[in-house]
């Protein structure tokens, strides 16, 4: 059953062929896009016509490929901008609120602590509509009292990355409360009672100390911004982010420029999380 | 205990205050708000619950609510049946080596994000898709088996976009386990099962409650899935609110139904606490 307790044939055969079908399962649909980004075919599936790289760099009148596809270029281009400014915006409210969770004491803080776990438990769907909702209200409020019109109050770039922010701040506080609470705070004791004042501390030993977790928090914020479509539909402008514009080619239009994206997906994650893998490997 | 200067704290509160407020507290409170007024026939907005009275006048809508929250549990249950094996086998009955190989593969999907891999198993379940075409060139059958569209396909992609994020809280629970628990039962001669049943599953309970709730908020507030993969007979509720608020543009209807897919999937959570013992925080980690 475990290691170190012996099995009998059948048993060890069977949960093999398990875990082999599982992984088949895994990695199916990824080795499919993959292969089909160079098929040589103006449909999206079966059969193969052959190695190609059009759907990459043609610009014909039947084949655009991705480099040449203005429109798809843009919304990675906002894709990547969106999550930049998500995962700093994120990074930075949610390791303040992870120091004071950890750190302080105060009133309401069991209520609070709920509130800034609380979009774990909301569907992405709600936070969409209810920040629409919210900004909408508040942009229609502007203009009555002061006759200004606020954009970032419409759906716009600027309302996706505040949506993704409100839960994003979540996950950044989750990975660096996880560090922080491996933290010796007799360090922060002794830099204090050598009369550094509580930012000192903080700029000098907690945040140096959670800059591994700080890091991390920052790309796992992007890369949930990057993949983000539940609450982001809601309240995008005219600039869609990428996975709207695949959804909507998926849906409208699908040619196989969108497995050359998927492809380029694909192989960026895998390539980070090889070379995240073999750092971590020197390292640990 | 030390004495802190209270000016550090109001820096970290405010921005904290800040996002709690103006994007979770107020927009919910907005929802709730809004889904409560109604626009009579003379052009005027007053409170009623006629929103939700929609919702129970017409069958579609708390037919689909109820088909997603039942379906919602199948999805979570099946996940827990297909990934622990998988939890089990990669912290208890390989060597580190391969192990932490084998769990990086199991992260790729889930940061290659659900719009990619929902439509790599479009490609692979489509009529003249890979599935297809490979079980015809084996000859396994003559004519293509209707796959894309249906509640199956819709039940794989749902399955796979979220099944990954159980398997990480069950492992980190299966890893603090001391083997010898398992030794022991197996020197007194308890059978495989008894095992499983006695003491691996209550050890993990934790990891598995913490990963079910992730994988249940995760399919029943997936919308990517039901709508590229299912088909006709497979609505599921966030569609509805994406036609009532996209298409339709009733935002006051639509807030009604948001907010009873939140009243409904809180519920579940709350439930499903309960029953094992746990408390939200140890969700999150």
């Amino acid at each position: 059953m475990i290691r170190s307790l012996p099995c009998s044939r059948l048993y060890i055969t069977g949960y093999r062929l398990y875990i082999t079908l599982f992984y088949i399962f895994l990695i199916m649909p990824l080795v499919t896009i993959c292969v089909l980004a160079f098929n040589d075919s103006n449909y999206i599936a079966l059969p193969w016509e052959g190695f190609s790289l059009d759907w990459f760099f043609a610009n014909t009148n039947e084949r655009l490929g991705l480099f040449k596809d203005v429109d798809l270029l843009l919304s990675i281009w906002v894709s990547f901008k969106t999550g930049f400014f998500v995962a700093l915006f994120s990074t930075i409210v949610g390791t303040m609120a992870a120091l004071l969770f950890e750190e302080e004491k105060f009133r309401l803080k069991g209520l609070l602590y709920f509130l800034a776990l609380s979009p774990l438990v909301i569907p992405g769907v709600i936070l969409g509509i209810s920040i629409l909702l919210s900004s909408t209200n508040a942009g229609l409020f502007m203009e009555d009292s002061f006759g200004l019109d606020i954009e970032f109050l419409r759906p716009s770039f600027w309302l996706v990355v505040i949506g993704q922010f409100s839960f994003g701040s979540t996950y950044v506080m989750l990975l660096v409360s996880a560090r922080l609470k491996k933290f010796d705070r007799t360090l922060e004791e002794a830099a204090l009672s050598l009369r550094a004042t509580r930012l000192q501390v903080i700029w000098l030993i907690t945040l140096p100390f959670l800059r591994p977790a700080i890091i991390g928090a920052f790309i796992v914020a992007f890369l949930i911004s990057f993949a983000n479509f539940n609450t982001t539909i809601f309240l995008v402008g005219s600039d869609p982010t990428l996975p709207v514009d695949l959804y909507s080619r998926i849906k409208f239009s699908s040619t196989p420029v969108l497995n050359a994206v998927s492809f380029m997906i694909v192989a960026f994650i895998t390539l980070a999380a090889s070379i995240s893998f073999f750092l971590n490997r020197k390292n640990g | 205990m030390m004495k802190k200067p209270r000016g550090t704290f109001y820096l970290l509160i405010t921005p904290v205050l800040l996002w709690l407020l103006a994007l979770i507290v107020i927009p919910h409170m907005d929802l709730m708000y809004r889904s409560l007024r109604f626009e009579t026939d003379d052009g005027l907005w007053v409170f009623s619950l006629n929103n939700y009275l929609a919702f129970f006048e017409d069958q579609i809508y708390w037919l689909t609510f109820v088909k997603t929250a039942l379906y919602s549990i199948f999805v979570t249950i099946l996940a827990f049946v297909v990934t622990f094996p998988v939890a089990f086998f990669l912290t208890k009955v390989i060597g580190k080596k391969y192990s932490s190989f084998m769990t990086l593969l199991l992260l790729i999907p889930i940061w290659i994000g659900e719009l990619v891999t929902v439509y790599g198993w479009m490609i692979l379940l489509r009529d003249n898709g890979v599935i297809n075409s490979f079980l015809m060139k084996l000859r396994l059958i003559d004519a293509p088996i209707e796959m894309l569209f249906t509640n199956f396909s819709m039940t794989i992609g749902l399955l796979y976009i979220s099944m990954l994020f159980m398997i990480v809280p069950m492992m980190s629970a299966l890893d603090s386990m001391d083997d010898s628990l398992i030794e022991a039962a197996s020197d007194l001669g308890a059978s495989k099962w008894t095992i499983f049943r006695q003491i691996v599953i209550p050890y993990t309970t934790p990891g598995i409650v913490s990963g079910g709730i992730i994988v249940f908020m995760l399919v029943i507030g997936d919308y990517v899935a039901p709508n590229i993969l299912g088909g006709k007979s497979s609505l599921w509720f966030t569609e509805q609110i994406y036609n009532k608020f996209l298409a339709s543009f009733n935002w006051n209807e639509g807030a009604a139904f948001g907010f009873l897919l939140l009243l409904l999937s809180s519920f579940i959570v709350w439930v499903a606490l309960k029953l094992s013992g746990q408390k939200l925080d140890k969700v999150g980690s």
